[in-house]
């Protein structure tokens, strides 16, 4: 793509091209190229070959689960309900996902300006990772069809999860109305990205009051179990606050590891704005996960006190435990320390992928690698049940890539006049990215998730 | 619609959300059963292995063929559980007094406030007016948080199932036996009498009773009087139910004890926070002159000024 550029191809961002005609969606979606260019880049692209190679095995895997029942693909069992899908999909994508609400009430609520240009990632960050943490429940579900029963058939008013089913589908339109935004700009329909404009305040408080609600939730969800999750991992007052609390680190480093990926990726879609200001947001939010993180800490302590615990720690188990909260809490929050203090981005984003890694490993430890401690049988995922979770996970990416390509999410969505009045087009991208997109089937997967989006949307 | 009238319209939508939202069935917390549930009680020191409860309810609920035929031993080598294939069986265990090793039959408890049922979200169980936690496939979603949620393990998935995966569990016999007053089909069938049907609350006097007579015969407990709230199955043991699988670190709170902590959060929250934040925003936002302006949008928006 940057080769592309640098000869003299013109990205997408605004309604018109500069000889004054519209674009039309086809130009669009091919941001700008011709069909061959596209193609071309999309095959020079190793990263799609390796897309290509996962979705050949895990695609058949994925359809066989639906087939063969879900004893073919996983190990979940009578003692292990919930198997890898749930644990690293569904509780694991959840909290990295609360950026969409984080960075929506703080430009929106708090008035936070200044985070404004990350915003938008932040919302679509939010709206991928509870679609897909949806798409793996719908792949561990025993009857996936069924889905909308609790809203529909029979309600189980008193359950956690009713609550967690409400709030996720409630939260999913809110956050799909808060990214529909750039979707118009895109597709240009001014009327609805105005009509979305005036309730973007409303959309931004129910977007913190269903997190603080889910996210809780699905650390309630484990107060059903007491004497199967381990007491170090376990709180029955405080379970879903470790949750909750934990969520908001996750949110916000998820986000700077987005970027930095981008940057290293995709530059030539940032606009001047994005550019200039993301070091400095990365500060921002670092110090914001450092606050959560140390908030974290301090009710993890106080969760271990206030039940007497300190006794697990010198177990096998309690050493598993230190491990995890050093990678995931205290170094990061020396790191954040250090970096903020120095100015260090480098840094900053180092120890957010550390954040990230460590709520997938708390949350893999609490649904699975400690859970059900009092048996001697461990599970051991399937190898299917890995598969499928790396293929929906590369559908993750190839989906959020396709967005990040061609929607306002980076850039500014420039408009007729100041289009007319002052866009000079970056040809110098510099960067070490030398990037490109989908193979021609990847592409597909890619187009129809993009036609569901839009259904939805609709 | 100007933010002004937006804000108002949460405080008044939280107001009206703090009235509308009652506490609901999580009041729970105190149920003590019904009063005419039935029950069973085990005593495990008349129990000899036979299986033959197995197999009765192999018959009675239509379960496949076993892969081991019932009057095999050699399943006892190892600690069973329920499965979608076996709604009960009976383990062997240790004892450590030098005596005959116990057996013990495991099924569905029956509890008087099931963590089954609590958790699920489309309601599919039913605790019966006769003491049976009842199962209803046609709602089931498949979500497994029962079988998370239930303390003594005991929902079994048939997860081989592609079409019609359910769970699978004793339903104490409710729709060809306990709805109509009869003994369940394992119950009936033992050939010791190890298992009695009868009123919840006549089998505890019956356990105590019987402890009473031959104390030596039995460690002074019944299993499943206040363990998790109550359940309809009951254990009598001649030694520490620990020994005999039974979980004793469970406690007598049920399930939903730990779970009301947060349910009871819920309508605070959505009482709380569109006024709290509502709040923040006037404050954050009001000394600014562009407190409304959105700089990812290039259009500029007349009304909003
Ligand atoms: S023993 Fe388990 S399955 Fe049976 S009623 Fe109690 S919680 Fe439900
Ligand atoms: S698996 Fe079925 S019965 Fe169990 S909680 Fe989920 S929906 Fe309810
Ligand atoms: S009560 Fe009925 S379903 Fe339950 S174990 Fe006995 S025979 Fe089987």
């Amino acid at each position: 793509m940057k080769k592309l550029i640098t000869s003299g191809a013109i990205t997408v961002d605004s309604i018109h091209k500069s000889s004054g005609r519209k674009w039309t969606i086809m130009e669009k979606l091919f941001l700008g190229l011709t069909l061959p260019q596209y193609i071309g880049q999309a095959l020079r692209n190793p990263l799609n070959w390796i897309f290509a190679i996962i979705f050949a095995v895990g695609i058949p895997i994925i359809l066989g689960r639906f087939f063969f029942g879900l004893s073919w693909v996983s190990h979940s069992s009578n003692d292990y309900p919930w198997g890898l899908f749930l644990a690293f999909g569904l509780f694991g994508m959840v909290p990295l996902s609360s950026s969409g609400f984080l960075l929506g009430s703080a430009c929106e609520v708090f008035g936070r300006h200044d985070l404004e240009p990350i915003e938008r990632l932040g919302l679509l960050n939010g709206l991928l990772g509870y679609f897909f943490a949806v798409v793996f429940l719908l792949i561990d579900l025993g009857q996936p069809w069924r889905l909308p029963f609790p809203m529909v058939v029979s309600f189980g008013p008193a359950a956690v999860l009713f609550l967690v089913a409400w709030h996720v589908s409630t939260y999913l339109s809110v956050q799909i109305a808060e990214v529909s935004t750039s979707f118009f700009e895109w597709i240009g329909f001014p009327i609805g990205v105005r009509a979305i404009r005036k309730i973007t305040l409303g959309l931004a408080i129910s977007g913190i009051i269903l997190s603080t609600l889910h996210q809780g939730a699905l650390g309630a969800l484990f107060t059903y179990a007491p004497g199967k999750v381990h007491p170090l991992w376990y709180s029955s007052s405080y379970q879903w606050i470790h949750f909750f609390v934990s969520s908001i680190p996750g949110g916000l480093c998820m986000v700077i590891t987005v970027s930095t990926i981008a940057s290293k990726t995709m530059s030539w879609r940032f606009d001047k704005r994005f550019k200039d200001s993301l070091d400095r947001i990365t500060i921002s939010l670092a110090k914001g996960a450092s606050m959560g993180l140390a908030t974290y800490l301090v009710i993890k302590l106080m969760s271990i006190a206030h039940d007497n615990k300190w006794a697990y720690l010198a177990t096998g188990y309690g050493q598993w435990y230190l491990v995890e909260i050093m990678i995931g809490v205290i170094m990061p929050m020396c790191l954040f320390a250090y970096a903020i203090h120095h100015n260090k981005v480098a840094i900053i984003r180092f120890s957010a992928l550390l954040v990230v890694i460590g709520i997938f490993l708390n949350r893999l430890n609490t649904a699975l690698i400690t859970f059900n401690w009092k048996l001697s049988e461990r599970e051991i995922p399937h190898w299917r049940e890995v598969a499928i979770c790396v293929t929906v996970y590369a559908i993750y990416i190839v989906v959020y890539r396709f967005i990040l390509y061609r929607l306002p999410i980076f850039y500014q969505w420039k408009t007729q006049e100041e289009f007319a009045l002052a866009y000079v087009p970056e040809t110098e991208i510099t960067n070490l990215g030398n990037f490109e997109p989908a193979l021609a089937y990847a592409t597909e997967t890619e187009a129809n998730a993009f036609r569901n989006t839009e259904t939805v949307t609709s | 619609m100007k933010r002004r009238d937006f804000l108002k319209g949460c405080l008044i939508g939280g107001a009206a959300a703090s009235l509308g939202a009652p506490s609901k069935s999580w009041a729970v917390g105190s149920f003590e059963g019904y009063p005419d549930a039935m029950g069973v009680l085990v005593d495990t020191t008349r129990c000899i292995g036979c299986r033959s409860c197995e197999a009765a309810c192999n018959k009675e609920q239509k379960l496949p063929e076993p892969d081991v035929p019932f009057d095999d031993t050699s399943v006892f080598k190892e600690k069973r559980r329920t499965t979608e294939k076996a709604y009960t069986v009976v383990n062997r265990y240790e004892a450590n007094d030098g005596q005959k090793p116990p057996y013990r039959k495991m099924q569905c408890m029956h509890c008087n406030e099931p963590g089954c049922l609590t958790s699920c979200f489309v309601n599919a169980y039913t605790k019966t007016k006769e003491g049976a936690v009842i199962y209803n496939g046609n709602v089931c979603v498949g979500c497994k948080t029962c079988m998370v949620a239930c303390p003594f393990n005991i929902p079994a998935y048939s997860y081989s199932s592609a079409f019609d995966p359910l769970v699978k569990k004793c339903i104490f016999c409710y729709h060809t036996r306990l709805k109509f007053g009869k003994p369940p089909a394992c119950v009936e069938i033992c050939p010791q009498e190890a298992l009695t049907f009868g009123l919840r609350s006549d089998l505890i006097k019956l356990g105590h009773e019987r402890i009473r007579q031959t104390p030596d015969r039995y460690v002074d407990h019944i299993y499943g009087e206040k363990e998790m709230g109550g359940t309809s199955w009951l254990y009598l043991s001649r030694v520490p139910a620990d020994q005999i699988g039974l979980d004793t670190t469970i406690g007598n709170e049920p399930v939903i004890s730990n779970v009301k902590d947060f349910l009871g959060m819920v309508p605070m929250v959505l009482t709380i926070w569109p006024a709290l934040f509502s709040g923040i925003h006037l404050l954050a936002t009001r000394n600014k002159d562009h407190g409304d302006d959105h700089h990812n949008h290039s259009e500029q928006e007349g009304d909003k000024k």
